[in-house]
């Protein structure tokens, strides 16, 4: 048997030693954005320094109002708000429906149906990308913000009414049962019982249809044409194209369409870190 | 209660309210039902029959039958592609998913501070797929890039990443390496979850740390596991934004993805029924791939609750 003391000490070792390897994968992961970083503050002609330097000298500051100046980033950010905004509320509001009749409703081929909606979370949408893109070719929505917000508005995507069902599982249903005696219908029961008591998922879709649409490039690609229409990722793309060896103005903008959702992360953490867990579950 | 007889009026008051209830249920997901019909089933069969056409949108279809099936089988291109997207997701996503896993085990740990380190993992996850390629067109920059500055720092001699064909897949499977954080997070909660008392029992029984791991921790753990594999998979295999922006498919076509290839066909050619055979084609491979991973999961991966034979 070890004595107490040097039990401690090779606890302290073991505790040190770990220490020492999580803070060098720490540091090789987080270079890149202190790269960036050091990047964006440069002169151009610092940047072109082999070896290179990580400390500016001087910390150019006018690179970022000078980005903001080459193409329209704030234009960007809002079309980017305005697409959230729309295609969050209708994915919340029918995701949360199909979620609400799937956890506490009692109909004929539910879980075959459930399945079904399972079943397309792994679909590749690439099966379904060109009859859709045709479909408002012919509404005349190209150049619009409308194919990427009306299809929320029909389902709110398969994840999210997976989401939805995992947390309307967890409310006890004696809940729906007192209701239904005082008279309460379903309609009732879902926006008066279940939807005040579900802040946290609805939070943490949220948070996510944010990321989603900031960070998605595929579709605003093929359906937003005109440099006025675009997001923050179209801008971004845009932007290389125009400033393609202009290092500095360039990990600028870069900077700029990544920080927005560092901070979003530091305030709304513990929705990232339930969003993420629970899409894990589907697992089981 | 016990066995009771239902009197008839009882009887039929709960029969209408189930005939209610089964009403609001189908309802309630109507909006669902019909987001189904018109942006999944329906474009799913109007892809296939689209696939059976050339169409080139300004002029009229021509039904062909499964000329475009045979014009892709006899493409090189298409083959290329395939080939490259097969080196991404086969390489890619096994690597991933073990340094992922490597993460989670390691910010499992039981040490002051830990959840620093959870975040420092994740953080590098957050960034937007376009931001990300950017900033790492600039990293692999043949002279002035941090990877060739880390290279000459240890006494090697640059490379060409995204120049030199043979290497421009490996680097941007490098790059992805990068954001390991999302699987990390989804395993981590796995490793959570697992019971401690599992643990305790097995440390009377005298497991060392590695048996444990093999014993415990890893059975368990192969829900989670098989989950990312299988999406992960499905991601891979639409590999796209990166190839787009950093490469543009290049250098000698070495990373012209599939998906890469469809979006040309079908955005920049108007070629929608080969694209079209293309999106089926890639919907058939990523099918029957989920499909036998299902049908192997019975040999490796362990639900709780199962009984062992």
């Amino acid at each position: 048997m070890l004595s107490a003391n040097s039990r401690t000490a090779k606890e302290l070792i073991f505790a040190g030693f770990w220490y020492v390897v999580l803070s060098l994968f720490a540091l090789v992961l987080a270079l890149p954005l202190v790269w960036l970083l050091s990047t964006s503050l440069k002169t151009g002609g610092q940047t072109f320094l082999m070896p290179p330097k990580w400390i500016p000298d001087p910390f150019v500051w006018s690179n970022y109002p000078e980005a903001f100046r080459a193409v329209a980033f704030h234009e960007y950010f809002w079309n980017t708000i305005r697409i959230v905004i729309f295609a969050t509320i209708g994915a919340m509001l029918t995701a949360s429906l199909a979620a609400f009749a799937f956890a506490r409703l009692r109909f004929p081929f539910r879980e075959t149906l459930f399945i079904l909606v399972l079943s397309t979370i792994m679909l590749p949408s690439i099966v379904t990308l060109i009859p859709t893109f045709i479909v408002f070719r012919t509404l005349g929505w190209i150049d619009t913000f409308l194919p990427l917000i009306v299809p929320l508005w029909f389902g709110g995507g398969a994840f999210n009414i997976f989401l939805f069902r995992q947390f309307f599982m967890t409310i006890p249903l004696e809940l729906d049962e007192a209701a239904r005696i005082d008279g309460a219908s379903n309609l009732r029961i879902y926006w008066g019982v279940i939807l005040p008591l579900s802040k946290p998922v609805l939070a943490t879709i949220a948070v996510f249809a944010f990321i989603h649409n900031w960070n998605d490039f595929f579709e605003p690609l093929i359906y937003l044409q005109s440099p006025e229409n675009w997001t923050m990722a179209i801008g971004l793309r845009g932007f290389r194209g125009l400033y393609h060896t202009e290092w500095n103005l360039m990990m600028a903008a870069s900077t700029a369409m990544i920080a927005p959702l560092l901070v979003l992360f530091f305030f709304a953490q513990r929705y990232f870190v339930s969003g993420i867990q629970m899409s894990g579950l589907a697992g089981r | 209660m016990g066995i009771q007889e239902v009197p008839a009026a009882k009887m039929k008051k709960r029969r209408t309210l189930l005939w209610s209830e089964a009403r609001d249920g189908y309802l309630f997901i109507l909006p669902w039902v019909f987001g189904f019909i018109i942006f999944t089933a329906g474009p799913m069969l109007a892809s296939l029959y689209i696939s059976f056409t050339r169409w080139e949108i300004v002029t009229p279809s021509v039904w062909v039958g499964g000329a475009q099936y045979v014009k892709l089988f006899n493409d090189d291109r298409f083959w290329l592609s395939l080939y490259n997207t097969s080196y991404y997701v086969f390489v890619g996503v096994p690597l991933h998913l073990f340094f992922a896993l490597l993460a989670a085990l390691a910010v499992n740990m039981n040490l002051r501070g830990i959840h620093l380190f959870r975040t420092a993992y994740y953080v590098p996850s957050l960034t937007p797929v376009v931001a990300n390629s950017i900033l790492w067109v600039w990293i692999f920059h043949p002279e002035w890039g941090l990877a060739n500055a880390f290279l000459q720092w240890i006494g090697l001699e640059g490379l060409y990443w995204l120049q030199d064909p043979r290497l421009a897949k490996p680097a941007l499977i490098v790059m992805s390496f990068w954001s390991i954080g999302g699987q990390m997070v989804i395993l981590l909660a796995g490793l959570k979850g697992i019971p401690m008392e599992l643990y305790e029992a097995a440390a009377i029984d005298g497991a060392n740390w590695w048996s444990r791991f093999w014993r415990v921790t890893l059975p368990l753990l192969t829900p989670a596991l098989f989950f990312n594999l299988i999406i992960a998979i499905i991601g891979a295999f639409q590999v796209f934004t990166q190839a787009y922006i950093m490469t543009e498919g290049g250098p000698n076509y070495s990373t012209l993805f599939y998906l890469l290839y469809l979006f040309r066909a079908a955005f920049e050619n108007f070629r929608m029924g080969y694209a079209s055979a293309m999106a089926w084609v890639l919907f058939i491979i990523v099918l029957t791939f989920t499909a036998l991973q299902f049908m192997l999961s019975d040999r490796w991966v362990f639900y709780e609750g199962d009984v062992r034979r």
